[in-house]
């Protein structure tokens, strides 16, 4: 039995931003839904179910809010899953929906993702006071920065590695209408002069809190041939999990993302990732991950990712870029952040993704993870259906 | 619109199911701990290891634990290494045994394990439900699960559909078959006791407990090979109604009488259901929804007023409908899982053994 | 077993929750003692008014105002109100369609007794002295006895007092319409580490760390969570590590946190106790921040009263070598 070739016709996202002060949570989400519905000129009764993601109730202070949601996303009378899988949910969340396409259950599905940061604190949510717990010791940078060291022991590599990526992250954002951060006057100058937070992260190699939604249209091959724009297709889609902390555990390239990457590449007939993949969006919430997923996606061979970043390869006009959109490191709405790779992805193969739009983008690759290093989500999408 | 003729589905089965004693209170148990025996029982009815299940989901909230990526701990418990293929909805864990039936549908995966837990001991679950209502206009007022509850069983007294002594007998129906049950917190006889929240007494309300359930499925012949007699998902469907009790007709459950028509329950009768109505007068709504008559065995587990680990306790219906099928005691059983205020959102099993 | 551990935690945010234009709309309308709803295309009055129609998705934004009175379309008897709840004294709780509304608003109604309640009553709103543009600047809805009073309204399935009854259009407008909400939950749980942590717990207060053997790969958990997290199955054999352990990497926090009272520049390190199969967390001192390294030998250091350890502090040891904890990085 085949699966059903899934295509992406509708994106959809809002401005991000610090905090919308002018919206509902619904009126977010809203937004970025009614924004995908456009792009695939599809109305709320052409949509059979919604699937959507997002990290923890406890951001936003509402108990599964799909529950309140469902008003708002056309989703009464329909089905609607709701994906918490913590950091790559937004990756996840689309991989479900594919799925209901994929198996034929539905024809057209509607997947969304957001985060509403402004409505509470991360770090209150991430650091709720477990008793008997140790107090956490350090902020959120503190729980990546010393696997940012260990990379750089393993790796050598020369300690500017981190700030040529949030350089170049945020000069691309300059180019996405989208990107929460638009830092016109940025330097490089200014990046490495920026406080040195949890050395050996600077405030500038950190990502910043955004209140955000992004939402797909996914459909089957029939609702591709109604699409009026050209589809995005999935070529392959994956899911692994590694346990939080133990013995043996690899946190700068964690075995779960090698073997979730290699799942989407045999699905996808990707031999050499670095020559068959045009370019990437992956999640790097600390500009360190660049180099540091390089590797871990089998673009690079281990210790020798920083040389992409150094030599400008991961550039918006290098052989292999990476974070067109200025990624998570000028845009984290934390639970949309995943489906923003993804989306972000399905767009350069659309060839949709406007000023900073790779040339030939056939296939791209969509990356999330989260947790302690241990969920990963990962698509692979082209300009070309599955096999043709 | 739903593939409702898309050919040749693949056969998905239930083909083992466990669960806990569930009780008012585990706190000897931290989540995981509470959770791993009944996944080593779950894999040791099928003889198959977390290394050969080919996709894992799984069920629970955040804010029963009070704890944020409270999941990511449970986790330890399935033995996630060499890394595996792994979900997790923050939802009841029906709505994970869904997204694997989805997965299995794709052909990427032969088997899936399925589990759900939920501790409502730490914290004041009717307090903490309220969470889950409208933040503007609800949440604000802290309407407890029970209130809002009750005030669909007034409805549904105006509505001519029910009276006490009525509920009093589902109550008491559903803890009389509990007795068999060793696995339910209330057995035996209960007393129906005082307003909880007029009209609903204690007796109509559900136990407040902890608990954790799994479930194995397995598509076409490895279904076979894995169980003498697998319970068969010939549909499922779920669906969602509009969130505000204002605006809905609390005295009928459309969502859920869409989700049966969707899975096939109309397509001829059931022998048992398991309804996931943790309120006596929600029962009273399914069996009006879902079309079922007296001669239909309802909640024979004795349901969820027997035991009601929130996030599991829906996941536990469908795997008491397979345990029956299992047992050559159905077949063909009906099973609803149900989330959100006054029945929100509804999923509807059908299951069927092969012919004995 | 020994007793497990217990100690209450409580989960407090005030959330603060921009409410968009409809919302604002009525929330503002309740300070000014004004109740608006929403129509739908298809004529129906929605109170309280929602921003999507819940039956076609469509957005809504066109208001109209509506009578301060009502009609119960169902009620319970609340005899014990919880925290937050809008009344102390026992109350009804009730769904009320407003007068030329077409759907129900649920808040308390402040009656004698179960009694004096039915569906089909009429009340009217009780406004809250003190209004600040939330649901709670309705105080409770009251029994009626105006116009309308002793007549109950019918009140059935299908049946609609709405339609041609509505009100007014209304602008929505208002000065100094609000834009938000501050929304405080507060939440109480009764927090139990489970039986593992709590042994791993009891033996810290004779400042000993106690980890835990997985059964089949023979790794010793530390912290130990009762599970080995790559084989899924239960630990039982207590194995006491340390106290002596090896910083495996570290970071240097320049950063004050809010809820720590520590003096920065300090060094939050991962610390790979002696015979423990994992790091744990710490903070190096007795040694300036600068001149921490992956490698250095360390122990810890107890202040009275303290749980954990204060920080760890060198021990005087040569530096471990790279290749015997690059396996615990």
């Amino acid at each position: 039995m085949s699966k059903e070739p899934v295509a992406v016709v509708g994106i959809g996202q809002t401005k991000h931003v610090a905090a919308r002060r002018d919206v509902s949570i619904a009126g977010l989400v809203r937004e970025a839904a009614a924004r995908a519905l456009a792009d695939a000129e599809l109305t709320w009764a052409d949509i059979d179910a919604v699937v959507i993601g997002k990290a923890p109730d406890f951001f936003e202070g509402v108990m599964m809010p799909e529950l309140y949601l469902a008003d708002a996303l056309g989703a009464v009378g329909k089905p609607m899953l709701r994906v918490h899988t913590a950091g790559s949910v937004g990756g996840s969340t689309a991989l479900v929906a594919a799925n209901l396409v994929a198996a034929r259950v539905h024809g057209t599905v509607l997947t969304l993702a957001f985060e509403k940061q402004s409505e509470s604190n991360a770090m209150w949510g991430l650091s709720l006071p477990i008793p008997f717990q140790q107090p956490l010791l350090a902020g959120a940078g503190g729980f990546f920065a010393p696997h940012v060291r260990a990379y750089m022991r393993r790796s050598g590599a020369p300690d500017t590695v981190g700030s040529l990526v949030a350089y170049k992250d945020r000069r691309n954002a300059l180019k996405n209408p989208y990107a929460h951060l638009h830092e016109h006057d940025i330097t490089l100058e200014k990046v490495q002069a920026s406080p040195m937070l949890w050395d050996p992260i600077r405030y500038s190699e950190t990502c910043p809190s955004s209140d955000g939604a992004c939402a797909m249209v996914l459909t089957d091959r029939a609702g591709a041939a109604r699409a009026p724009r050209r589809p995005a297709w999935m070529l392959g889609g994956a899911m692994r999990s590694e346990p939080t902390l133990f013995a043996g555990k690899d946190f700068v390239s964690p075995q779960a993302g090698k073997d979730c990457a290699a799942d989407v590449y045999r699905q996808a007939g990707i031999a050499d990732p670095r020559r068959d993949i045009d370019a990437v969006e992956m999640y790097v919430p600390f500009s360190w991950y660049e180099p540091m997923w390089l590797e871990n996606l089998g673009f690079a061979e281990e210790g020798e990712g920083w040389k992409l970043t150094e030599s400008g390869v991961t550039e918006l006009d290098g052989d292999l870029p990476v974070n067109m959109s200025g990624g998570v490191l000028s845009t984290n709405p934390i639970g949309a952040s995943g489906m923003i790779r993804f989306a972000e992805a399905a767009l350069q193969a659309r060839g949709l993704a406007g000023e900073h739009q790779v040339e030939r983008a056939r296939k791209v690759l969509g990356h999330a993870y989260g947790g302690g290093s241990q969920f990963f989500s990962m698509w692979l999408v082209g300009a070309t259906p599955p096999d043709s | 619109m739903t593939r409702e003729e898309a050919p040749a589905r693949r056969e998905i089965a239930v083909v083992a199911f466990a669960q806990t004693d569930h009780r008012r209170t585990s706190d000897e148990f931290s989540e995981v701990e509470m959770l791993m025996p009944v996944l080593h029982n779950v894999l040791g009815q099928t003889g198959l290891r977390t290394a050969d299940i080919g996709f894992t989901c799984s069920g629970s909230s955040d804010y029963l634990a009070g704890r944020a990526f409270s999941f990511t701990l449970a986790l330890d418990g399935v033995g996630a290494w060499p890394p595996i293929s792994e979900s997790h909805v923050e939802m009841d864990g029906a709505w994970a045994l869904y997204e694997a039936w989805t997965k299995l549908l794709t052909g990427d995966a032969d088997t899936a394990l399925v589990y759900a837990y939920g501790k409502s001991s730490p914290g004041s679950v009717r307090d903490v439900l309220t969470r889950q209502l409208d933040p503007y206009y609800v949440a604000p007022l802290w309407p407890d699960s029970v209130a809002l509850a009750a005030l669909q069983a007034q409805a549904l007294m105006d509505a001519g559909d029910t009276d006490e002594p009525a509920l009093a007998a589902v109550a008491a129906r559903s803890r009389a078959d509990a007795s068999a049950n060793s696995h339910a917190q209330l057995r035996g006889p209960v007393p129906q006791g005082d307003y909880l929240v007029r009209p609903l007494r204690t007796g109509d309300c559900p136990p407040i407990g902890d608990g954790a359930a799994a479930v194995v499925l397995a598509a076409g012949e490895r279904a076979r090979e894995l169980c003498a007699r697998p319970a068969w998902i010939r549909g499922i469907d779920h669906r969602i109604e509009a969130h505000g009790l204002g605006v809905r007709d609390l005295t009928d459950s459309p969502s859920a009488r869409l989700a049966a028509e969707r899975a096939g329950a109309f397509e001829g009768p059931v022998d048992t259901a398991e309804l996931h109505a943790p309120f006596s007068s929600q029962e009273v709504v399914l069996r009006k929804a879902l079309r079922l008559g007296d001669d239909v065995r309802v909640n024979p587990s004795g349901g969820a007023l027997a035991a009601n680990p929130i996030m599991a306790a829906g996941l536990i219906r469908i795997g008491e409908a397979a345990a029956r099928i299992h047992r050559g005691e159905s077949d063909r059983a009906l099973a609803h899982a149900t989330s959100g205020p006054c029945l929100q959102q509804n999923l509807v099993a059908v299951l069927e053994g092969d012919p004995r | 077993m020994p007793e497990v551990l217990k100690a209450p935690l409580v989960v407090e945010f005030p959330f603060t929750r921009s409410v968009g234009p409809v919302q604002s709309a009525f929330l503002t309308g309740l300070r000014e003692r004004v109740v608006l709803g929403v129509r739908t295309r298809d004529g129906r009055t929605l109170v309280p008014p929602v921003e999507y129609d819940p039956v076609t998705a469509e957005e809504l934004r066109d208001l109209v105002e509506v009578a301060p009175t009502g009609t119960v379309t169902t009620w319970a008897w609340n005899h014990e109100p919880r925290r937050g709840q809008p009344l102390t004294s026992p109350f009804a709780w009730v769904l009320v369609r407003f007068d030329g509304a077409d759907t129900a608003l649920l808040h308390a109604l402040d009656a004698p007794g179960p009694e004096a309640v039915r569906t089909g009553m009429r009340v009217r709103v009780r406004w809250a002295e003190e209004r600040a543009g939330a649901i709670t600047d309705i105080a409770c809805f009251e029994p009626y006895e105006g116009e309308g009073a002793g007549e109950d309204a019918r009140v059935g399935r299908g049946e609609h007092a709405g339609g041609a009854a509505a009100g007014a259009r209304h602008s929505g407008e208002f000065e100094d319409a609000i834009s938000g909400i501050v929304a405080p939950a507060r939440l109480d749980y009764t927090y139990s580490p489970g039986r593992a942590q709590t042994a791993y717990i009891n033996a810290l207060s004779g400042r000993r760390t106690v980890g835990e053997r997985c059964p089949s790969c023979r790794k010793v958990y530390v912290p130990p969570r009762g599970a080995c997290p790559t084989c899924g199955l239960a630990t039982a054999e207590q194995v006491e590590v340390g106290p002596r352990g090896t910083v495996t990497t570290f970071c240097i926090v320049n950063i004050k946190a809010k809820n720590l009272d520590i003096e920065v520049p300090y060094v939050y390190a991962h610390i790979a106790l002696d015979g423990a199969g994992l790091a744990l967390h710490g903070r190096i001192g007795g040694i300036p921040y600068d001149q921490v390294r992956m490698g250095l030998r360390v122990e810890p250091v107890w202040t009275d009263g303290a749980r954990y350890p204060d920080h760890y502090r060198p021990c005087g040891e040569p530096d471990a070598d790279y290749e015997t904890y690059k396996e615990l990085l």
